[in-house]
């Protein structure tokens, strides 16, 4: 195993090299767009991927936390006026007390009940904000007031970038942090074998808890960024189709891999922009990817590389 | 109490589609374990077909018969392209791949149509029947009338038909079926086939109350599996039971309690299940081995 | 230590466990034997948790613990083997060992989540112990392999180790000495006689008659889910009950004759 790739200092510093560089390499300011777009997606991904590839969680509704964050910083300051970096902290904490409430039951259940649970909630967070439309605009959204910070207005596309680039940077550093951890390896346990994990004193249900806690809690400030870079929610951002979107980045990139989660985020919102010509065939392409790589690259596109990498020395 | 009538009626109606949806479900997981997302497409292709086919001149039942073919063909290719060649990859991994494939044909359906909501006409024309000072539609005594053949039928095939036996022995226990000379991949084909039939035969009948898109396949889906873990998870009369009782639910929920969340009764009503008996309303439980 | 009255759980309608009582003391090795289906690892399965009995009670050090959870139960000083090997495959040896240490680590999320230098700290002591309960089964110089990678041998000895990291009164061994050959038997009595002489109290399921007679103080016999005998290896082996059970009425004869 490669020590660069394994070592979280490393990781950090390269990821943050190539976030640098980046802008430099892009013709116009679309692409810094694509790429803040990019960084807020492998957000979310990197926070799935704590529960779905360590604590061997699955979740098929894991959109609705990222709308909830989204339309928290949509709500906030248009109902309540509330800054918008607060709305921010303000989303993540429902996020975290709505997983904490509805994790306890759902994560009870296993393989496929587990799943078709967490879908149906998700199903039923967007469905809630497409029909409470005296607070969030119904099925065709709202728009987001712009952030401000210490009075200084993030709008230029720049400003983002960097903006989630940091945020994406310490998400991955914080995530990294965990695996050699106590928890890391309690969560490592966990998914290997949880009667073993169980009989070695490990409490599972407490553990499975916080993994989703913390998944959904990268998954609403992921929301709120994306609602004020956007200057704009709806619905979807809630629904169905995002959830299997965020799955598709964490499995795709590699189940349990941080970098993989990057990496699935990449492929995911790069492939459908690079492709615009073929906006209708958004759906199709969507589906064959996850057909594709579930099938032939069942574990991953980084360890499927390490693999490659390993039996080339 | 004549609306009482009407709402009970149209609930009955829209619950035997969802049982027909269930009953794919449970006829492909029963053979192969497999959640089947993509069942609902199966649905949509039953209706879109038949649209396109008969705007193409063909008349209406050639139009049904074409439709059920296309999507018996695409169960098939579902099977062969995206289930078989994962063997062995875990149960999540399986769903997932089935909700691509229904992303998928999602997707072939938006370029091959188009985006918009198409009608067909009623099989019996339009006039409604006067039940008791509730009106119910002829279609809906198509669809209950449908619902039933094929139940029928699929009874018939599984207690009576040697094939139907070699199926339910399949899901039973796939290794022993094998060592007994069963060939495995003949059920699976015809699981998926059948439960492609079942879904177009579904959507064909349906479609002149409902109208059909290129979109209608993922609601289906998750109603109709929502109404399968109502009656018990691989249980054939657990589905219709699920089915039936969740179109009901919705519909008398629609009608008295909102009508802006009826969609979401469903989703309701899968978590309560799920929580307090997982093994729904006819299933087993289960037990892990250590 | 360990005392289990009257335990009894069914599966529908059949009772895999009827009526099963027995006790274990520290330092003392006590074997529970059987012939096939006799119930002996839902025996262990109710004991720790991992089944709900429908009947009877577990004390552990004169605490009522029926029906704890296996997290419960390791909090309280029980620990337990697998007989179809529940390593974590995708960790290093000493990272299996490191988890069995969980219970005696200092753990919060905060301070993991931010890698303060306690975690870094707590890492370096846990390390430490895992090392030195490889050392005594005997794979201290595996401690960095990929657990499954390990031989078959390897992996029952790094359960028993992940076990004693928990620190347990009372540690439950299925079949550890299943599938090994000769030499790797003869490493894992000699383990469990050590374990036992620290004055843990021992419960074996074990089918390897040499073993059982060999280490065992007292031994337990059950056939279908019922208590058959109990005693020293000397009573179990010439207890007739215990022959017809296993070989059935002719070959009891047989034994009884020679």
């Amino acid at each position: 195993m490669s020590p660069v790739l394994n070592n979280r200092y490393a990781i950090v510093a390269a990821l943050a090299l190539i976030v640098a560089i980046l802008p430099f390499t892009f013709p116009s300011g679309y692409y810094l767009r694509v790429a803040s777009l990019v960084w807020v997606s492998a957000f979310a991904a990197i926070g799935l991927n704590v529960l779905m590839g360590k604590a061997g969680q699955v979740s098929l509704g894991h959109a609705a936390f990222f709308g909830i964050g989204a339309y928290a910083a949509a709500i906030g300051p248009a109902h309540f006026g509330l800054p918008s970096w607060a709305a921010l902290a303000v989303g993540a904490c429902i996020s975290a007390a709505l997983a904490y409430l509805v994790g306890r039951p759902i994560l009870r259940l296993k393989g496929h009940y587990l799943a078709i649970a967490t879908l149906g909630f998700g199903v039923l967070v967007a469905l809630v904000l497409t029909t409470e439309s005296r607070w969030t605009g119904g099925p065709d959204g709202m728009s987001v007031a712009k952030l401000t910070v210490f009075g200084w207005r993030v709008g230029t596309a720049y400003a983002w970038y960097w903006l989630s680039a940091a945020f994406l940077l310490v998400g991955t550093w914080v995530a990294l942090n965990l695996d050699d951890t106590p928890t890391g390896r309690a969560l490592l346990a966990l998914h290997d074998s949880e009667v073993a994990a169980r009989v070695v004193g490990i409490d599972v249900a407490r553990l499975k808890l916080r993994a989703f806690v913390i998944a959904a809690v990268y998954a609403s400030i992921a929301g709120s960024l994306l609602a004020m870079m956007n200057g704009f929610v709806n619905p979807d951002l809630a629904g169905f189709q995002h959830s299997v979107e965020l799955v598709t980045m964490v499995v795709l990139g590699g189940l349990g891999s941080v970098v993989g989660s990057i990496v699935g985020a990449v492929v995911l919102v790069v492939l459908p922009q690079a492709l615009t010509v073929f906006q209708e065939y958004e759906n199709l392409m969507l589906g064959f990817i996850i057909i594709v790589s579930m099938v032939f690259m069942r574990d991953g596109i980084v360890p499927m590389a390490r693999k490659l990498v390993a039996r080339a020395r | 109490m004549s609306e009482f009538l009407q709402f009970f009626l149209s609930g009955l109606t829209v619950g035997a589609v969802y049982a027909l949806v269930a009953l794919g479900f449970t006829l492909i997981y029963n053979a192969s374990d497999v959640v089947n997302f993509a069942q609902g497409e199966f649905v949509m292709l039953g209706g879109m077909v038949t649209v396109f086919a008969s705007a193409a001149g063909v008349p209406l039942p050639f139009a049904a018969l074409i439709a059920v073919c296309v999507a018996v063909g695409v169960g098939l290719l579902l099977y062969w392209l995206a289930i078989a060649p994962a063997r062995g990859a875990s149960a999540v991994s399986l769903i997932i791949i089935t909700i691509g494939a229904s992303i998928l044909l999602k997707g072939a359906a938006q370029v091959a149509f188009d985006k918009q909501f198409h009608k067909l006409p009623s099989f019996s024309g339009d006039g409604s029947i006067d039940v008791l000072g509730a009106s119910i539609l002829p279609q809906s005594l198509w669809v209950l009338g449908g619902t039933a053949v094929t139940v029928l039928l699929l009874y018939v095939f599984f207690e009576r038909t040697l094939l139907g036996k070699a199926v339910l022995a399949a899901s039973a226990s796939r290794l022993a079926a094998r060592l007994v000379g069963i060939n495995t991949a003949t059920i699976m084909a015809l699981a998926f086939g059948g439960s492609a039939a079942i879904g177009a035969i579904a959507g064909v009948l349906v479609t002149p109350i409902t109208l059909t898109s290129y979109d209608v396949g993922t609601m289906m889906a998750l109603k109709g599996f929502a109404a399968a873990m109502l009656g018990g998870m691989g249980n054939p009369l657990g589905a219709v039971v699920g089915g039936l009782l969740l179109g009901l639910l919705e519909t008398l929920g629609a009608g008295y309690v909102s009508s802006t969340y009826k969609d979401g009764f469903a989703f309701v009503m899968i978590l309560l299940v799920l929580f307090a008996m997982p093994q729904g309303l006819l299933g087993r439980r289960t037990v892990d081995r250590v | 230590m360990l005392v289990v009255k009257d335990i009894g759980i069914s599966f529908g309608a059949l009772k895999a466990i009827d009526g099963v009582s027995f006790s274990a003391n520290a330092g003392q090795i006590l074997t529970v034997i059987g012939p096939n289906g006799a119930g002996k690892t839902t025996l262990f399965n109710v004991i720790s948790g991992v089944y709900v009995a429908s009947r009877g009670s577990v004390e552990l050090c004169g605490e009522d613990v029926t029906s704890f959870a296996p997290e419960a139960l390791a909090a309280r000083g029980m620990s337990r083997t697998f007989q179809n090997l529940q390593i974590f495959q995708r960790m290093t040896v000493a990272q299996n060992v490191m988890v069995g240490r969980h219970l005696k680590e200092r753990s919060n999320l905060f301070a993991d989540l931010l890698r303060l230098p306690s975690v870094g700290r707590q890492n370096r002591e846990t390390r430490d112990a895992a090392l030195q309960l490889l050392e005594e089964v005997g794979l201290r110089d595996k401690a960095d392999v990929l657990a499954g990678n390990l031989s078959y041998g390897g992996c029952k000895r790094l359960e028993i180790a992940r076990a004693l990291a928990t620190g347990p009164r009372v540690l439950l061994l299925d079949e550890p000495a299943a599938g090994c050959n000769a030499v790797e038997t003869e490493e894992i009595d000699r383990l469990i006689c050590r374990v036992a002489e620290k004055g843990i109290a021992v419960v074996l399921v074990e089918h390897d008659m040499k073993l059982v007679m060999k280490i065992s103080h007292r031994i337990l016999v059950l056939d279908r889910g019922r208590f058959l005998a109990e005693g020293t290896p000397a009573e179990v082996r010439e207890n007739p009950g215990v022959h017809q059970a296993y070989l059935g009425n002719r070959g009891a004869k047989e034994v009884q004759g020679a």
